[in-house]
């Protein structure tokens, strides 16, 4: 089954440091909320771990609260990667659901 | 927690049973953990024991903090916190007047850049706190960031 | 009514006008033959209009008779009015400049000497200054707010003032109520406008940065995110002059975001610091200007923080400020100007630029007089052919002003009061709200107020109006919100604009407060306190956050004024003040 992804993902190289800009799809909803229809307290849903690696190798890892927004975004920096190293980011949220994505380091 | 008090808790409730049997958990991911304690704390203090270690931070002028001085969208407030003191293990960052003041925390190690940048509900004007560990020690850092109805501009 | 200009000339004469150049050096010593004879200086000259909306034809303003400062900003240029202005900038009273810069004398001033701006009077001065500086050694810069404010620039969707811009040959132009018409618009209007139109600190937001519906505008940088073109260089004969743009920091927040989704703004002044610096090490002009909206307070702050602009010709808070402000920096200091609104003034600045330096200047706040410079006759044909097809609806007479009806000011002018009591009227609500936008034309006592009046004091892209229940409580943490945008001691934290205008409630205020304790005794027309738990019917316009489901406010105002044959204001909302007594800003 294929699924589209819910990570939109840029890697770019520049003097070494390579800049990573992703945008995942995910309403984080902190479980504070009511549905106006219903009045029912609609469940918490967010992320709560992020981690990025590099040719296997852990870039960065983050763990994500309620207060980030609907449809994260993170931006972050490294050395040491060549154009054309194969990235993964991947998230998990409270909910047991997760995601993943590669790209190439342009 | 360990490994099996965390698969005995979460089968108990199905959820990491369901997801590991359909594919969607990423192996190595499973089992990251998550600073509840932390998350949860419902003051600044306790936030940043939970999170640090410890709520004694030193300011630090070498931490910078990127945010709009007024939100333009209260819900999504881009922060961006990067720093040049060396050797940096976590960035942490608060909203001091959210009900549960920590937002996020983001590990480094030698390759990556003491960089980070996300977007953060902010529900009123408050300080945005940057906490930096480092070497043992918390450095800290703050932004105010104001949070208005808008409207009747010139 | 108008005079003749040779009665004009016979009146400054009687009034004695020692000229209307009050900072220049030969004002107090001779009578200049000729208005508009603005001696040459060096080697560069830059003309600064700022804030027209778009007003094609002349108006009449009056300048504000309440402008506070608070905190750092108490007594000191913008923030003085009347009397203590003429005698800050040593300008004559019962003069020509006197009337042009301060609200003194308004009604009869504004009678003897008639109406101000007009793009075809302007293009008249312009034309006249371009050709005494020299080929090639002029540049006219627009500070933005152009594309909005007239009944013609809403149907047109600003094109009309884009086509205006082009015949004038603006060279250089930035926005903020321009960014009020959608997205789109706006990148259409920018591409038919043949100067250039710059912004550095205007970017795209994360969402939009992966999927950009204006990827191919070549204003579009992807590596910094900006949506348009920080600065441009402009080649003066010897002389290269840097302008970098700077728009409205604020404009997602005081106006729609939904109209603009994919756009960010802010002050950005590290990012201004980084654009100067590159410049310096790279470009090197000789000259490094910005044409800002900021708003002269936080120009003045941004002058203090970064180094290496030599002019920030600014506009947004409407300052007809006659001489700039020196703000000494870390890089050596900064000229701060300020150009009004309306088409009534031009700024002129003629600068000595040597060996890569500014070595000294002299700058005009010029007043744009109708009746003393002549109409270019290209131009007034082209503002004719653009009215023309709305002619009947612009003329359409309401009613009389049986007083002159004005907005400009901290709290209600008594064109606010009529659209408040207008809203309270025709939409049946106890309270009404209108926002302390900066722009809008006065009418005189005793003269016609027309659509077109009221389109000049309304007309924006969204002007629907609401009429729904409010509690006292909500009502407060507005007026609490809003006077911290125009008292905030931070000019960083200030939004701009004037106080949230009130109908059928009074209060009181105290400017030199923190923020949600400045607004207190809030009290109905009749004296009964509002209560915060207790409910209101309130009526308003101009929502940012969403569309209100009502008629647009010129038609509501219309109808109030049809059923009426003359307006008189019984009552104006404005607060009781505690804390502001001597303050320069205050008359």
């Amino acid at each position: 089954m294929s699924k589209k992804s819910s990570i939109k993902i840029r890697a770019k190289l520049k003097n070494g440091v390579t800049t990573v800009k992703a945008l995942v799809r995910h309403p984080m909803e902190t479980g504070l909320r009511k549905d106006k229809k219903t009045g029912k307290v609609i469940p918490a849903k967010f992320i709560q771990n992020l981690s990025c690696e590099v040719n296997g190798k852990k870039v960065i890892n983050g763990q994500i609260g309620v207060a980030v927004s609907k449809n994260p975004y993170f931006s972050f920096k490294f050395e040491g990667a060549n154009s054309g190293d194969e990235l993964k980011l991947a998230w998990t949220d409270n909910t047991g659901k997760s995601d993943t994505t590669t790209s190439k380091i342009k | 927690m360990n490994r099996r008090v965390f698969l005995q808790r979460s089968l108990a409730s199905g959820a990491v049973a369901l997801a590991a049997s359909s594919g969607l958990l990423v192996p190595g991911t499973v089992l990251a953990s998550w600073n509840k304690a932390a998350f949860d704390a419902k003051d600044m203090a306790s936030a940043l024991k939970g999170a640090v270690g410890s709520d004694s931070v030193e300011e630090s002028a070498d931490i910078k903090i990127k945010a709009p001085d007024i939100a333009e969208n209260g819900a999504v407030v881009p922060v961006t916190v990067s720093t040049t003191i060396k050797d940096v293990k976590t960035i942490s960052i608060f909203s001091e007047k959210n009900g549960t003041p920590l937002v996020a925390q983001f590990d480094f190690d030698s390759s990556s850049q003491p960089f980070i940048s996300t977007r953060i509900k902010m529900g009123k004007t408050s300080n945005v706190v940057a906490v930096v560990n480092a070497g043992g020690k918390n450095y800290q850092a703050k932004k105010e960031v104001k949070v208005t109805i808008g409207g009747c501009g010139g | 009514m108008s005079i003749s200009r040779r009665e004009f000339i016979k009146l400054m004469g009687l009034a004695g006008a020692a000229g209307m150049l009050p900072g220049s050096a030969f004002a107090a010593k001779r009578k200049p033959i000729d208005m508009y004879e603005i001696p040459k200086f060096g080697n560069v000259c830059l003309m600064h209009m700022t804030d027209c909306h778009a007003q094609l034809n002349p108006i009449y303003f009056r300048e504000p008779s309440m402008n506070l400062g608070v905190g750092g900003a108490y007594g000191k240029a913008p923030h003085l009015v009347g009397e203590k202005l003429l005698k800050h900038f040593a300008i004559p009273s019962n003069s020509l400049a006197s009337h042009a810069f301060s609200y003194l004398d308004f009604d009869q001033a504004a009678s003897q000497y008639g109406k101000v701006g007009g793009f075809a009077h302007l293009t008249s001065l312009v034309k006249r200054l371009r050709s005494e500086r020299g080929a090639g050694q002029s540049l006219l810069l627009d500070g933005g707010d152009t594309w909005q404010g007239s009944g013609t620039s809403y149907w047109t969707r600003g094109m009309d003032m884009v086509g205006a811009c082009n015949l004038l040959g603006v060279d250089v132009m930035t926005g903020h109520w321009e960014y009020t018409y959608k997205d789109h618009e706006v990148i259409h209007n920018v591409q038919k406008f043949k100067g250039d139109f710059v912004a550095q600190n205007v970017g795209i937001n994360e969402d939009a940065m992966f999927d950009y519906r204006f990827a191919d505008f070549d204003g579009y940088d992807e590596d910094s995110g900006r949506a348009f073109k920080p600065y441009v260089i402009k080649k003066m004969n010897d002389v290269r002059v840097a302008v970098i743009g700077q728009a409205f920091p604020y404009t997602p927040i005081a106006n729609p975001q939904r109209f603009i989704p994919d756009w960010t703004f802010g002050i950005q002044d590290e990012n201004m610091q980084a654009v100067v610096d590159d410049l310096k090490a790279n470009e090197k002009p000789d000259l490094i200007v910005v044409i800002s909206h900021n708003g002269m307070d936080v120009d003045l702050k941004m002058a203090s923080r970064v180094s290496g602009i030599d002019v920030i010709f600014g506009g947004h808070t409407h300052d007809g400020m006659p001489a700039p402000t020196t703000v000494k920096n870390a890089g050596g200091k900064t000229l701060v100007t300020n150009a009004g609104s309306n088409g009534k003034f031009l700024g002129v600045m003629d600068l000595d630029v040597r060996g890569g330096k500014l070595v000294d200047y002299r700058y005009n706040l010029v007043p744009v007089f109708s009746n003393l410079l002549p109409a270019d006759k290209e131009m007034q044909s082209y503002i004719d052919k653009v009215r023309a097809p709305y002619l009947d609806q612009l003329n359409e007479k309401l009613a009389t002003a049986e007083e002159t009806l004005y907005r400009r000011g901290n709290f209600n002018g008594t064109f606010d009061q009529l659209i408040c009591d207008a809203l309270t009227e025709v939409n049946d609500a106890q309270i009404s709200l209108s926002p302390g936008f900066r722009w809008g034309t006065t009418v005189l006592n005793g003269q016609d107020i027309t659509m077109d009046n009221v389109m000049d004091q309304t007309c924006i892209t969204y002007p629907e109006t609401y009429r729904r229940e409010m509690s006292g409580a909500d009502i407060k943490l507005i007026l609490e919100d809003v006077s911290d945008n125009l008292f905030n001691p931070d000019p960083y934290y200030q939004q701009g604009g004037d106080m949230v205008r009130v109908g059928g409630l009074d209060y009181v205020c105290e400017p030199n407060k923190t923020f949600g304790k400045r607004i207190s005794s809030m009290t109905l027309n009749d004296g009964t306190k509002i209560q915060d738990d207790k409910k209101y019917v309130v009526s308003g316009w101009a929502t940012v956050s969403s569309k209100a489901p009502g008629r647009p406010i010129w038609d509501v105002v219309a109808d109030y004024l049809r059923a009426k044959d003359t307006v008189k204001i019984t009552k104006l909302n404005t607060p009781k003040l505690i804390g502001v007594k001597g303050n320069p800003g205050l008359a």
